[in-house]
């Protein structure tokens, strides 16, 4: 067994690590050297462990440094009425607040990726599109303070209907988020590859799947720092964050600052707390803290906090995907027919739509399938706007596909298994030319396949899986067989514009790495790269790879991974995303130290009396092939250039120092057939497992989980482990934990880490990982990417062992426990009769809030009720917490309340309304009103029924709350809503002289009524 | 009723107030308003940023430190309430021998159990309390300790590994199903 | 996400701290542990005049059995109950309830007085103290008083606790002879909030189970058994008090699921009471 399981031998590692190179490193590089390849352990984890690190928000200050807080709005979509910041400046310590109205005039709204009039600006200008979107900025001396005067902020809405999910946005009739869009559908393109047409008129029968992928993110542990500093003096930028690129956004940034990107100097720091793509989502902050400095004169300090990632920062996006196959009855795949429609959120953030085109190369996968017809759709809702998350589009594309090809193995009763190996692309097809334009570089998918099966024991599993179920468990097996894309062309996502458009926008490609490889007079070697890594260990890669290029010992190479725009070799391309650091980064890496190194050689060829290409670098020596024994020392060699520049030969210029800009070959612009090769290399995988299903909860358990990756040529085996397990956690988090969950009314429900639910020590289990290396032949070192595969394979892989064990179609992502238990229990036995409750609650999951209802009898005649209600005193003793009720029109009051539970309380400015009046009958009672807390909104209908001993009141209500105490109390929301509606009716109950509510909770409405000062 | 003397001690909320704590086994004073957390005294106002903040509602774990020797969410503690308390942040771990990391941040590096490095100083400060008085945790027990700590890089599986290695235990943890080779 | 301003107070005495409560009402709030009220401080969503810090009285700092009662000071924490050898034996349902709550961090810090307090309907101390029938003891700086605990909780985060009053101890019954006591819980992951939580005693004459997670409260129910046994209708006694538990949505579970949970687990963890009296 090639089980990957080694516990890596540190000691042994480092010994290792201590050899001089003994033998001559391979011309080219890619031989055998000494230190790639080898599990090294990292550079970066000596100050990582001990606290020394310097992550964005420990990095100092300049002094007189004012603290951000950022005002959000409670609403999911809303005209922004006005602002009233007066109170807010007079808070102590508070230096300035920023509005949308300093955005409009000292920055642009973001340049979008598509041709459309949708105007996204740093700070909310006019209208607010998602919940927790930007508002306002208080700089002051602390956080502290800064949002002290949060709460003075007076902000007023004109509250619009919200656009909650794709559906709704494909409906014509839904509010448009951008009036001038005229609708939510943002762009829609067809393609057309092959014949589908015909494949789907000639195929034997068509498989049809509908899939829709829900929000999620990987949140990096630490979250986003923003440091700005504007220098009036040069109208110029200095901005210090710990975002992650791509740095195509670095000129979005700079436009909408109003320069030129010389002018936007952007720094990151020398540790980062994790991205997984995320960070690239500070580039608004980035461009609002610029504002924010400019306007106060001072240098701004902004720190995202937890809440703030979780309801605002990024998401990936959720897709809807219908897929036909059109295919054989053996299995084989003809057509595709896809639809994809994706929520991008309220804006198209840079650089989506990436989401949507980043597989595009790529979207039959790993299998042979000629004829493909594709209908892609991008709407806006009114949710945080997404980005690049680990995966990238991978997650949502393979859910569908590899639910399809479980589907075709399904309905034509195969072997999911069998169905995969009959469409996988063939060994001898390499490279594969795909249907969309893809190329996959390498590798031998059938036989990579065999091995896993052999070497991960399927043949085991299956037998335990036959065991258990005869034992009445519920067990599944699933398969995904994806191709993970890395090294992102940077033209890909115009393939988005259609071919005319591209024509007049110029030509975009290519995925430029930059690095820098330097020698110092004392013969140390330092290598810089713009990869802007979050915890990879890119340090200590490259100081393998450059250690290799110049025969010397792994801790002879310093790699500096800071980026400083202003200084610094960067492109646009530059950053940590598409993992492109492997093949790319590396790659480039070792292509200027080999340059630096072939230089170097030319000019002490002579002093060898050798030929250039004869000068071996091995061992810390510098020597001609034929004749190691008379060697210089590298230091010797390398310190030449800087002490004795004069005694070069033929003036030559020293070698000192080497940029390369390398970038790889076979990435092109989209053809006008719209066929773009969207990535420089493809990685395999090959994933099955088992999973049990508990009967009793529903709960997913994972038994046993055999991934098989194909990355070309393993730079550093520990690292790739590393990277693997990591896709794998966050893959189980989203297959079965994880959702950014809305309400109908576009409220969000996930505002904290006990209700976004990271998987922990308990949920995540370790994989079997495999291994087979196919070098890229696109790449210098033949490394492909590999630490995003997991986050495309395995929800697919775990929903396929889920659909095995339940027989039958899978619930959407996640696989929580209630979705599943409601698939597998009978139906619910009915409330035994005679039981009914007073109040009974009905509510779909994510529903539209609250709804409930109550009836009850009092001694009083209806008109007496009625006079009770419309009388504005009594209604406020009734209205829980009232301190003070105006009228403010016919039947409509404005009220101060003071309401909540326990000790969480919010003071609320709310409108109160009483309409639909038919005295003394029926009426409708509404209220809405907003606080720091939150929003607030409940409609109850009253009805009053003339009865022997008086009246029976019957009340029917709804309520909605949004904003803070929804994101972060959502567990407790219904029960406390209902507390505090419950208190009105009954206080109006027992105003009418009625009796308490039944007996149920004894004493309980004598000690609310005390406690709400009513019966003292 | 007397009237209280402790009631004129009441630290007012717009004043700084002087701290003291004994941080890493050197005493250190500093000046707090009652609402800072410890966390933030600790990293602002002391210097001693190798204490982490990640979710500022307990939950992810990153900012756990010692206080006392009991391991604790600073981002749940005033540094008020710290007042007169020993406090142990990853800083001291290899202060305390004799400069060198520890068995256990050796064994982290060896086992590759962190990338970013942003939960590590939580983690490693909850071990520190917890193997000393469960030194030879199972897998399981282990696994439960460190579900009060969020990492999305690792999988936890080399966390899992450098511990049961250090603690001299089976340095491979077990694979889900592994049985399943055997049926 | 940091608190607003309050004034802080570390009292010398409990005595101290009752007439500061006393002065200042509603508007203190008492802190022990912290664990719940420091994330509700973090997001403001709880902003308090004056902090009153009872994390070092002594006094209240009482873990004894006294007169067939387990009692336990404010200040105790939970890790300390959890670590005390007895309390198996003592009161094994708490025992076995005790390693759910929160996690090895926060039972470091968290007392098993706060969390009753915070009264969170999902929270594990305040159904053991519901299932065994315990009580709270409530001091003002006039008069102690002492509720049973089923009459302690009237909904999320709310209790007949008077502004003025702390939550002095909390009483759990020690186990009858002869008793059985099986506690369990479903939850997202490992250490969350119950979703359902089932705790389930049988003593020589009866089954109780008390749930929490689906009312908005930890809601106890008995039943006689039969011959020894468990009732024959147990199934219809379940749906019935699943329905009268009701249960809300959240964007992790349903209703319906907490109801069914409360019929599957309920069932599991009476039967396992029933087999394990001593």
């Amino acid at each position: 067994m090639t089980v990957m399981q080694t516990v890596w031998n540190g000691a042994a590692g480092q010994k290792a690590a201590g050899h001089r190179t003994s033998g001559l490193p391979d011309e080219a590089g890619i031989g055998a050297p000494a230190l790639v390849g080898r599990p090294m352990p990292r550079v970066e984890d000596g100050a990582l462990l001990t606290g020394v690190a310097r992550y964005a928000d420990d990095l100092p200050a300049k002094p007189g440094t004012l603290h951000a807080a950022i005002l959000r709005s409670p609403h999911a979509h809303a005209e922004i009425l006005d602002a009233d910041i007066a109170a807010a400046l007079a808070v102590p310590g508070v230096a300035a607040v920023v509005t949308g109205a300093d955005a409009k005039r000292f920055a642009s709204p973001f340049l979008v990726g598509v041709r459309a009039p949708m105007e996204h600006w740093c700070l909310a200008v006019d209208r607010v599109r998602h919940v927790r979107e930007p508002v306002a900025v208080v700089l002051a001396d602390s956080r502290y303070q800064a949002e002290d005067a949060l709460d003075r902020i007076a902000v007023r809405y004109r509250p619009l209907p919200p656009v909650a999910s794709i559906a709704q946005a494909l409906d014509p009739a839904s509010e448009p988020l951008h009036p001038a869009l005229g609708s939510n559908l943002v762009n829609s393109r067809g393609f057309h590859y092959g014949d589908p047409d015909g494949a789907f008129a000639h195929a034997a029968r068509t498989v049809s799947i509908d899939v829709e992928y829900p929000r999620n993110s990987c949140t990096p542990m630490e979250c986003f720092v923003v440091l700005a500093d504007h220098d009036a003096a040069e109208d110029a930028y200095e901005i210090l964050s710990n975002f992650s690129g791509p740095f195509a956004v670095h000129p979005v940034m700079a436009k909408a600052l109003n320069v030129p990107g010389s002018r936007l100097r952007l720094k990151t720091p020398p540790h980062s707390g994790g991205s997984f793509g995320n960070k690239q989502a500070v580039f608004p902050y980035i461009v609002l803290m610029g504002v924010c400095a400019r306007v106060a004169g001072r240098p701004v300090k902004w720190v995202e906090d937890r809440l703030e990632h979780l309801m605002a920062a990024t998401s990936a996006t959720a897709r809807r995907m219908r897929i036909d196959a059109a295919v054989e009855p053996d299995g084989k795949v003809l057509a595709l027919r896809m639809e994809q429609t994706e929520d991008c959120g309220a804006y198209l953030r840079a650089p989506e739509p990436a989401s949507l085109y980043r597989n595009h190369g790529n979207l039959t996968g790993a299998y042979d399938i000629p004829n493909l017809a594709v209908t892609n759709r991008i709407v806006v809702t009114n949710k945080t706007p997404t980005g690049l998350n680990r995966g990238f589009g991978g997650g949502q594309l393979y859910y569908g596909l590899e639910r399809l090809m479980n589907r075709v193995a399904a309905e034509l009763g195969l072997d999911p298994l069998d169905v995969i190996r009959r469409n996988l692309v063939a060994a001898e097809a390499m490279p594969y030319r795909t249907a969309s334009g893809g190329s996959l570089d390498s590798g031998e998918y059938p036989a990579t396949l065999e091995e896993a099966v052999r070497d991960g024991a399927l043949k085991a599993l299956k037998a335990r899986r036959d065991a258990l179920r005869a034992e009445g468990r519920l067990y599944g097996i699933g398969y995904a067989a994806v191709v993970e894309p890395s090294i992102s062309n940077m033209g890909y996502i115009t393939t988005v514009l259609t071919a005319e458009e591209r024509r007049k926008a110029g030509p975009k490609n290519g995925a430029q790495a930059t690095a820098s490889v330097a020698v110092d007079p004392t013969g140390g070697v330092s290598v810089h790269v713009s990869s802007a890594p979050q915890g990879q260990g890119h340090r200590t890669v490259l100081a393998q790879v450059v250690a290799d290029v110049f025969g010397l010992r792994f801790e002879d190479v310093r790699v500096n991974t800071d980026l400083d725009t202003g200084k610094d070799a960067w492109s646009i391309a530059s950053g940590n995303y598409s993992s492109r650091f492997a093949g790319a980064v590396a790659g480039a890496a070792q292509v200027a130290a080999t340059r630096l190194r072939d230089r170097m050689a030319a000019l002490v060829a002579g002093s060898l009396n050798s030929r250039p290409e004869e000068v071996r670098f091995a061992g810390g020596k510098v020597f001609a092939a034929g004749n190691p024994d008379n060697a210089l020392s590298f230091s010797r060699a390398a310190a030449a250039g800087h002490w004795a520049p004069g005694t070069l030969p033929d003036g030559r210029e020293a070698a000192l120092r080497e940029t390369a800009f390398w970038t790889p070959e076979p990435l092109k612009a989209p053809t006008d057939a719209d066929h773009i090769n969207s990535s420089a290399c493809y990685g395999f995988i090959f994933d099955f497992c088992g999973v049990e299903i508990d009967r009793d909860t529903g709960a997913v358990r994972i038994d046993r989980y055999v991934t098989m990756h194909d990355a070309g040529r393993l730079l550093n085996p520990l690292l790739v482990e590393g990277q693997i397990l990591g896709g794998f956690a966050h893959a189980v988090g989203a297959a079965l934990y994880e959702e950014y969950a809305y309400g109908d009314d576009g409220r969000f429900l996930s505002g904290t880490f006990a209700d976004y639910l990271v998987p922990t020590a308990c949920e995540v289990p370790v994989p079997v990982i495999l291994h087979r290396e196919s070098p890229s032949p696109v790449t210098p070192l033949g490394a492909k990417g590999v630490g995003e595969g997991n986050c495309m394979s395995t929800p697919a892989c775990l929903a396929n062992a889920v659909a095995d064990a339940l027989g039958g179609p899978v619930p959407s992502l996640p696989l929580t426990p209630a979705k599943i238990a409601a698939l597998i229990h009978p139906p619910e036995p009915p409330r035994p009769a005679g039981t009914a409750g007073e109040v009974a609650p009905s509510k779909s999951l994510g529903g539209r809030g609250l709804t409930g209802e109550g009836s009850r009898e009092v001694p009083a005649a209806p008109e007496q009720v009625w006079a009770i209600l419309l009388d504005p005193k009594e209604l406020a003793a009734l209205l829980p917490g009232c301190e003070a009720l105006d009228l403010a029109g016919p039947n409509a009051y404005r009220a101060e309340v003071v309401v909540g539970i326990g000790p969480v309380r919010g003071r609320y400015t709310a409108e109160v309304a009483l309409s639909d009046l038919d005295p003394p009958r029926s009426l409708t009672l509404s209220g809405s009103g907003s606080s720091a807390l939150g929003t607030g909104r409940g409609t109850g209908h009253v009805t009053l029924e003339r009865t022997a001993g008086g009246t029976r009141v019957t009340y029917r209500y709804s309520a909605e709350v949004g904003g803070k105490v929804a994101a972060v109390g959502g567990r407790m929301l219904d029960s406390a809503s209902r507390l505090l509606i419950g208190q009105f009716f009954e206080k109006l109950v027992a105003r009418a002289g009625g009796t308490p509510a039944p007996a149920e909770r004894p004493g309980l409405l004598a000690r609310l009524l005390r406690f709400l000062g009513l019966n003292r | 009723m007397p009237p209280l003397k402790s009631v004129a001690a009441t630290l007012a909320a717009d004043a700084r107030h002087t701290v003291t704590v004994v941080l890493n086994g050197a005493p250190r004073t500093g000046q707090a308003h009652p609402r800072l957390l410890l966390s933030d005294f600790l990293r602002h106002e002391l210097g001693a940023h190798g204490t982490r903040v990640g979710c500022e509602h307990g939950v992810c774990g990153a900012c756990t430190v010692r206080i006392d020797g009991v391991a604790q969410r600073a981002c749940l503690t005033l540094a008020v309430q710290a007042d007169g308390r020993r406090i142990d942040t990853v800083e001291g771990l290899s202060q305390s021998n004799e400069g060198r990391m520890t068995a256990l941040q050796e064994a982290f590096r060896r086992h590759h159990a962190l990338q970013c490095g942003f939960c590590t100083a939580g983690i490693l400060m909850s071990l520190s309390d917890y193997l000393g008085r469960n030194p030879k945790p199972t897998e399981e027990e282990l696994r439960d300790m460190l579900s009060a700590h969020l990492c999305r890089c690792t999988g936890y599986a080399g966390i899992v590994r450098a511990v049961m290695d250090v603690t001299g235990q089976a340095a491979v943890s077990k694979t889900m199903g592994e049985e399943a080779a055997h049926v | 996400m940091k608190p607003a301003s309050f004034d802080y107070l570390r009292p010398a005495t409990v005595a101290d701290a009752l007439a500061a409560l006393a002065a200042e009402g509603d508007d203190a709030r008492v802190i022990a542990g912290g664990q719940s009220l420091m994330p509700m401080l973090n997001m403001r969503l709880v902003q308090p005049r004056l902090l009153i810090d009872f994390s070092r009285l002594e006094e209240l700092r009482t873990l004894r059995v006294e007169a067939g009662w387990l009692s336990v000071g404010a200040a105790v924490t939970q890790a300390e109950l959890l670590s005390r050898p007895s309390l198996r034996d003592e009161v094994p349902l708490l025992a076995a309830a005790l390693p759910w709550v929160g996690h090895f961090q926060t039972r470091n810090r968290g007392t098993v007085c706060g969390s009753v307090a915070h009264a969170d309907p999902s929270a594990e101390t305040p159904l053991c103290l519901v299932a065994t029938g315990g009580e709270v003891v409530l001091r003002n700086a006039r008069r102690r008083r002492t509720v049973k605990a089923a009459d302690f909780f009237l909904g999320p985060l709310t209790t007949v606790k008077a502004a003025d009053e702390i939550v002095e101890s909390v009483r759990f019954p020690l186990a009858a002879a002869g008793s059985g006591h099986a506690f369990r819980e479903v939850s997202m992951r490992h250490g969350d909030f119950a979703i359902t939580a089932c705790a389930a005693t049988v003593d020589g004459t009866r089954a109780s189970l008390a749930v929490g997670g689906v009312a908005d409260r930890p809601t106890l129910r008995f039943w006689p058994l039969a011959g020894g046994a468990l009732p024959p209708d147990l199934d219809a006694a379940l749906n019935a008090f699943a329905w009268d538990l009701g249960g809300d949505d959240d964007q992790h579970a349903t209703a319906r699921y907490r109801r069914d949970l409360v019929r599957r687990i309920g069932r599991t963890v009476l039967e396992e009471a029933l087999s394990c009296r001593r």
